[in-house]
């Protein structure tokens, strides 16, 4: 892979590879780039980027030249020669496959246009494993002149004007945070990014830590000048192993430019940077949890007082960032909080980032003002149902959020506003979901996480979340009282009275928001033994179609306990007593002939 | 213990110890290093690393149960990932669980088929969210998935492996 320093009048050829962007096959069309390149005899940078957030159109390659961009979006291997030859070196752009020109330009740019960028700035743009890409667009020019003025509290001042709240889901302001911490007393201070992002469904934090890796370690040295702390680990959860790739690398590189490590820049300021990576346990996203997971032990909360700003790691004052927080830090101290306060509602400032998928076209990362509505999310930007299909309801805050109905997708993207609706904004997952969910079974899919993902300290929450999952197991199997309907509201409610941190706090809220939304949904499997959305197996029936079934024998050959009985050409059946409603027949029918009620 | 190994070389254990220290905040990655060099944590590998250390096996074994990245049982020779996080489960990704389990002919309570060509683990989120459901075979993430098209993945995959099996060379 060519990775020359061409000016900005050679031709370059940038692909996106972020974790998605690989998976997606960006990194075999890479290689297609490189050998079509030599083999037609093109000289280009071949170059890497992060994900831009468009995820619904990987691979991307974007093609520069001169004052010359293009993008190409869902690119394959085949397309890659082609690609080459008539526009690299023929000259002449594909352009009904670009963002800019074809068909797709229109949604790309309903895509983008409502975004704010500020966080994902860099995503996508410049290449997270060369630091001077960073340096040319302003990087680490907020630490440098940090450290000139001298000045601590301006620093605090600026983030506590800028109305930055914790990204992570807590949504505690950041300026105070660094307060707390600055003002305790300690002769050893830490800071610590969270990256554990453990919300199924949220994958910002990685886009960020693999796009723009700089830009966080800027902001946790920003935030260890402000504080007085001189040692930070970044909290990686081991399930990223690009985003602690780059992240090694960019401290390797920032602390060989002397950015980072010793006196940095000339100053007296020193800050050393280590990675610790997790090892799978959701609750480490707690930041006590987090603390004694570092430490070396099982990561089990503690109770607050006393909070880590006061005695943290190792007892120490200790402050505890987001990823997407601290990110968001560099370009409120190049701008103002003021300019970052601008944007958003009256206790909701800045822009925030969501993870969008399920049921949407347009799926990927984006990032947006806060007030924006969630309908403008999901069809503006998301450009609504990928099936056609009516949306049903929206997941905000992963397991420990809840479900909107689409009757409320008026609701602003606001801290307070998001969670009077029973949901909280969370780290930024935003699952869609159409009539194809059954909203007994999202709640049961998530208690069964949370159930899973319990340090098992706290008695309700070890032993409840047990039995709610029992309880919805039961109602999905037909087998549910309407009773069961009181009682999980009883048990949802004293568990989260009594759980010493937020994941049993906070893993009950699927249950009350569906319930609350979508008790119809509930009430038919228990008065009915009907589910409305034909999700849950016990209570459908399958049958064959007999005016549609053509006798292909395609379910016959499938079944798994042999109840479809039918020789070729003839009219098949099903016999209900044997079928275990595993769904094969369903999915391999071509004649649309069985019918699942 | 159950699937315990003894193994023989347990000197990569010393280096670990060299590069991590032998204090309580080293027993993660420590025991990664253990994981990532034989693939699970033998159980000498840990009374090692006790002696080695101090850290008491009991907290040795707390930390290591306590995580779910860590194995107390060997791996197969592939690793299988089933994306089980909210957009796979929303896209169906439960279904590409039980396909590809029943494609490699798994025992109800096995993790590994019986010839340990392949160890399949679900896990609550890759990140892949718009390419939904996601299963990772080793290193590469195959996305857009149903359950026909993960029968023939499967089928493909276990086909080849069972070939090299029988013909190493």
């Amino acid at each position: 892979m060519e990775q020359t320093q061409t000016a900005n009048q050679g031709l370059r050829v940038v692909i996106g590879l972020g974790s998605c962007g690989i998976a997606a096959g960006a990194q075999d069309v890479m290689d297609a780039f490189d050998s079509a390149l030599a083999a037609h005899g093109v000289e280009a940078s071949l170059e890497v980027t992060g994900c831009n957030g468009a995820c619904h159109r990987e691979p991307i390659v974007e093609v520069y030249q001169g004052a010359d961009h293009w993008t190409y979006g869902g690119v394959t291997v085949a397309q890659a020669d082609e690609i080459v030859e008539k526009h690299l070196k023929g000259g002449s752009p594909i352009e009904e496959w670009t963002f800019q020109k074809g068909e797709i330009a229109a949604e790309v740019e309903a895509f983008f246009s409502k975004q704010k960028r500020i966080a994902l700035g860099n995503c996508g743009v410049i290449d997270p494993e060369r630091i001077d890409d960073y340096l040319a667009h302003d990087g680490y020019e907020a630490l440098k002149s940090a450290l000139a003025s001298n000045d601590r509290d301006k620093v605090i001042a600026e983030v506590l004007d800028s109305g930055l709240r914790g990204r992570g889901g807590g949504g505690f302001p950041t300026g105070l945070k660094w307060k707390f911490t600055k003002g305790a007393a300690g002769d050893q201070k830490y800071i610590i990014c969270n990256a554990d992002e453990g919300d199924p469904g949220a994958f910002m934090d990685r886009s960020i830590l693999e796009g723009d890796p700089h830009a966080v370690l800027e902001g946790m040295a920003i935030a260890g000048f402000a504080t007085g702390a001189t040692a930070a680990y970044v909290y990686c959860r081991a399930e990223y192993p690009l985003a602690i790739k780059r992240l090694r690398i960019a401290i390797a590189q920032a602390e060989e430019r002397n950015l980072l490590g010793e006196k940095i820049n000339g100053s007296g300021f020193t800050f050393k940077i280590k990675i610790k990576e997790g090892a799978g346990a959701f609750v480490c996203g707690e930041e006590t949890a987090l603390i004694f997971s570092i430490e070396g032990h099982r990561g089990m909360p503690r109770k607050r007082p006393p909070f880590p700003a006061n005695s943290g790691l190792f007892g120490k004052p200790t402050n505890i960032n987001n990823v997407e927080t601290l990110a968001n830090v560099p370009w409120i101290l190049r701008n103002g909080g003021a300019a970052f306060a601008a944007m958003g509602t009256e206790k909701s400032k800045g822009s925030k980032v969501f993870a969008l998928a399920g049921k949407i076209k347009r799926g990927g990362l984006v990032e947006v003002p806060m007030g924006i509505t969630i309908g403008e999310i999901l069809h503006d930007i998301g450009g609504g149902s990928d099936t056609g299909a009516p949306l049903k309801a929206v997941q905000m805050g992963g397991p420990s959020g809840g479900c909107i109905p689409a009757r409320m997708f008026d609701t602003r993207v606001d801290y307070d506003e998001v969670t009077r609706t029973g949901a909280i904004m969370g780290s930024g997952g935003m699952v869609v979901m159409d009539e194809t969910s059954c909203m007994v079974d999202i709640a049961k899919f998530f208690l069964d996480f949370t159930q899973k993902e319990s340090c098992g300290k706290c008695t309700f929450c070890r032993v409840g979340t047990l039995r709610m999952l029992e309880i919805l197991e039961r109602i999905s199997e037909g087998k549910g009282k309407m009773s069961d309907l009181d009682l999980l509201e009883e048990l949802a409610i004293k568990i989260k009275e009594t759980s010493l941190c937020g994941l049993g706090q906070t893993a009950p809220n699927p249950v009350l928001t569906t319930l609350k939304y979508f008790r119809h949904e509930y009430e038919a499997h228990v008065e009915s033994k009907r589910c409305p959305a034909k999700v849950c197996k016990p209570l459908l029936t399958y049958s064959i179609d007999p005016d549609k079934c053509t006798g292909c024998t395609l379910c016959s050959r499938v079944c798994p306990v042999g109840c479809i009985t039918g020789t070729k050409k003839e009219v098949h059946v099903l016999d209900q007593e044997a079928c275990t409603k595993c769904g094969s027949c369903s999915e391999v029918c071509k004649d649309d002939a069985i019918h699942i009620e | 213990m159950n699937g315990d190994t003894p193994e023989a070389d347990l000197t990569p254990v010393d280096a670990l110890v060299d590069q991590h220290g032998s204090g309580m905040e080293a027993t993660i990655p420590l025991l990664q290093g253990i994981q990532e060099t034989y693939g699970y944590l033998p159980l000498d590998a840990i009374r090692y690393l006790t002696t080695k250390t101090g850290i008491p096996a009991s907290h040795l074994f707390g930390v290591a149960t306590f995580y779910k990245q860590f194995r107390l049982t060997p791996v197969g020779k592939n690793m299988i990932r089933v994306c089980l996080g909210t957009a796979c489960h929303v896209q169906g990704g439960g279904r590409v669980h039980v396909v590809t389990r029943e494609i490699l002919e798994m025992a109800d309570d096995a993790d590994t088929t019986a010839d340990r060509l392949f160890t399949v683990e679900p896990v609550a989120c890759l990140g892949c969210c718009s390419l939904a459901p996601v299963v990772m075979v080793n290193e590469t993430t195959h996305g857009r998935l149903d359950a026909p098209s993960t029968r023939k993945l499967i089928r493909k995959y276990n086909k080849a492996e069972k070939k090299a099996a029988a013909d190493p060379s």
